[in-house]
């Protein structure tokens, strides 16, 4: 399906979007905001580069995506049902007993997940493994990851960076989905970590930093990122907690709450989704 | 004199043996000198990855490299895994992809790096994973033979090493080597003995002893943890209706808490654990370190009678 054009993506996250209101809701649990602030990120990787074939997801040759920051599970879950890897009547299945949407992204349980996350720090790390293992293999085939900003507070994200880089990984792709919330509060409040950029320049990284809601920047980006082939590159997302629905965005409250009955109508009104 | 050898040393040859098979590769995290991993590197740096000093990072880049198709040995010191442990646990074990590590210098045989270096709760912690298989061999010889077969054994692994050289007692028995299989060494029907590592030797040892005073002792190389050979366990309990296990680690959780959460549950007996009770150690000599934490033969020939005395 990559190759998707600008409009065609961007509709896909409006419909990813709703989904991941209504899994919250119905699970009455889950993490609507980062999925929210990820979401546009995630339909420009699928929708334009990622080499992935739904009806065979265990192709071996196929690029691997790492949702690192695995709570925000139902973004990922909306995407892999547009993209055909299950179904949309599976996305009722996030956190009920036996369902292929785990509560966190699993590859044990869901087609089309490359990593079992759940634990925050670990994505970048695996995504180095498959890096190389591409490399050993001479493929061609790219590792691509998504952490959260809060999760970079983790000291083995930059084991990861340091190796990677030492490792001279070009086929490591990196998203940072800044969205400046954590679970308890403001990453401002519960940990400042200052110049990101800087911090992934200073370990050997190409560096890019883009407006995370625009498609158009996403798709730029993405291709700027296959582009580096001597050094792992890494996207820097300027993005907003719960986009897309108004009473979520840039409130830490809906880092990890779900909506009320009243909160889905107005969000799925917001969504252009008719009553 | 029996020949004297280190387990780490099986593990290096094993390593360098299975280099053939192309999906076999090695993650070091600046040790490699020490695991003995550094053979392999030198005859495939293609092949090996270096981690730097950064354990948490190495566990997850093996765990990617298997879900990939490879076939990943990673070594460090056996308390530097325990860095890695929620690594080994979420990245490796829940999906079950069979990275293999190796954690060398575990016990307090390690000697005089001291209390930081010594593991004694290795085998305890990575026994209460699922899906994880939990090795300590006794010698060179066994320590090769078993990690010849982990390419075949599609889950993960995890073996511990000793530092320092101990008898070998396997010479031209390789063959006798199976995961999972307990080894009867010695064969007696006044007690059963069950020993892992570095302790084998000393049970041996005991056994002799024992002899001379008129005590007929088994002596079981317990080689794999988890899954522990129960069925010979549990045919060891009838027989000898009594057990005493022997290990260079607590005695919390390792192969003394293992046998005895079996028996309890299957041929209740007396057993009397060997092992390091609930304290850290210091920096002394392999031999002082033995002695000073209950664990040379003649701690063991005490436990025999004192579990012996507690049959009905």
């Amino acid at each position: 399906m990559a190759g998707m054009s600008i409009s065609e993506m961007e509709e896909m996250a409006r419909k990813c979007r709703v989904e991941i209101c209504k899994m919250t809701h119905r699970a009455q649990a889950g993490h609507p905001g980062g999925s929210l602030s990820e979401i546009d990120i995630l339909c420009g990787l699928y929708g334009h580069r990622l080499r992935v074939k739904p009806e065979d997801p265990d192709w071996e040759d196929r690029d691997r995506f790492i949702l690192s920051k695995g709570h925000a599970s139902p973004g990922m879950y909306a995407v892999l049902a547009e993209m055909g890897f299950i179904s949309h009547e599976d996305l009722k299945s996030y956190r009920v007993k036996g369902g292929v949407c785990q509560g966190h992204v699993d590859m044990k349980w869901c087609p089309g997940v490359d990593f079992s996350a759940g634990s925050l720090g670990m994505g970048l790390s695996f995504g180095m493994g498959c890096a190389v293992a591409a490399k050993l293999d001479g493929s061609s085939r790219n590792a691509y990851v998504m952490v959260g900003d809060g999760e970079i507070q983790e000291g083995s994200v930059w084991e990861a960076a340091m190796a990677a880089t030492h490792h001279e990984l070009g086929n490591l792709k990196l998203f940072v989905d800044c969205n400046g919330i954590q679970n308890d509060d403001f990453c401002e409040a519960q940990m400042r970590m200052f110049d990101i950029p800087a911090k992934w320049n200073a370990f050997g990284w190409a560096v890019k930093v883009i407006d995370g809601h625009d498609m158009t920047s996403i798709v730029e980006a993405i291709d700027w990122m296959d582009s580096i082939q001597d050094q792992p590159a890494v996207v820097i997302a300027k993005t907003i907690k719960g986009k897309g629905v108004s009473f979520m965005e840039n409130n830490p409250a809906f880092h990890g709450a779900a909506p009320s009955d009243e909160q889905l109508a107005q969000a799925l009104s917001e969504l252009g989704v008719e009553a | 004199m029996s020949r004297m050898a280190a387990t780490r040393d099986g593990y290096g040859d094993a390593l360098l043996a299975l280099a053939g098979n192309p999906k076999v590769v090695v993650l070091e995290a600046d040790l490699g000198k020490s695991t003995k991993s550094l053979h392999f590197r030198k005859a495939h740096p293609e092949r090996t990855v270096s981690c730097g000093i950064g354990e948490q990072n190495m566990l997850l880049v093996a765990a990617g490299m298997a879900s990939n198709g490879y076939i990943p040995f990673a070594s460090t010191f056996a308390i530097f895994t325990e860095r890695a442990f929620e690594q080994m646990r979420n990245g490796v074990a829940r999906p079950n992809l069979a990275v293999h590590l190796c954690g060398s210098h575990g016990g307090t045989h390690t000697g005089t790096d001291g209390s930081s270096a010594q593991s004694i709760e290795d085998l305890a912690i990575y026994r209460t994973l699922p899906n994880v298989v939990v090795m300590h061999p006794c010698d060179d010889v066994s320590t090769k033979a078993l990690t010849m077969q982990l390419p075949d054994l599609g889950k993960p692994s995890y073996m511990r090493t000793a530092r320092n050289k101990t008898p070998v007692l396997y010479d031209g028995k390789e063959n006798d080597i199976q995961i999972g299989k307990g080894v009867v060494l010695r064969d007696g029907t006044d007690v059963a003995i069950i020993a892992c590592g570095v302790l084998v030797h000393e049970s041996l040892e005991a056994a002799e002893k024992l002899s001379a005073e008129g005590i007929d002792a088994t002596v079981v190389d317990m080689h794999t943890i988890k899954p522990l050979d129960t069925d010979l366990i549990d045919s060891l309990a009838e027989k000898c209706g009594a057990i005493v296990t022997a290990e260079d680690h607590s005695v919390i959780g390792g192969l003394g808490g293992a046998v005895a959460e079996h028996v309890v549950g299957s041929t209740p007996v007396p057993i009397e654990k060997i092992g390091v009770h609930d304290r850290f150690g210091e920096s002394a000599g392999a031999e002082e370190m033995l002695e000073m934490m209950g664990l040379k033969s003649h701690h063991i020939c005490d436990a025999v009678k004192k579990v012996i005395a507690r049959k009905v």
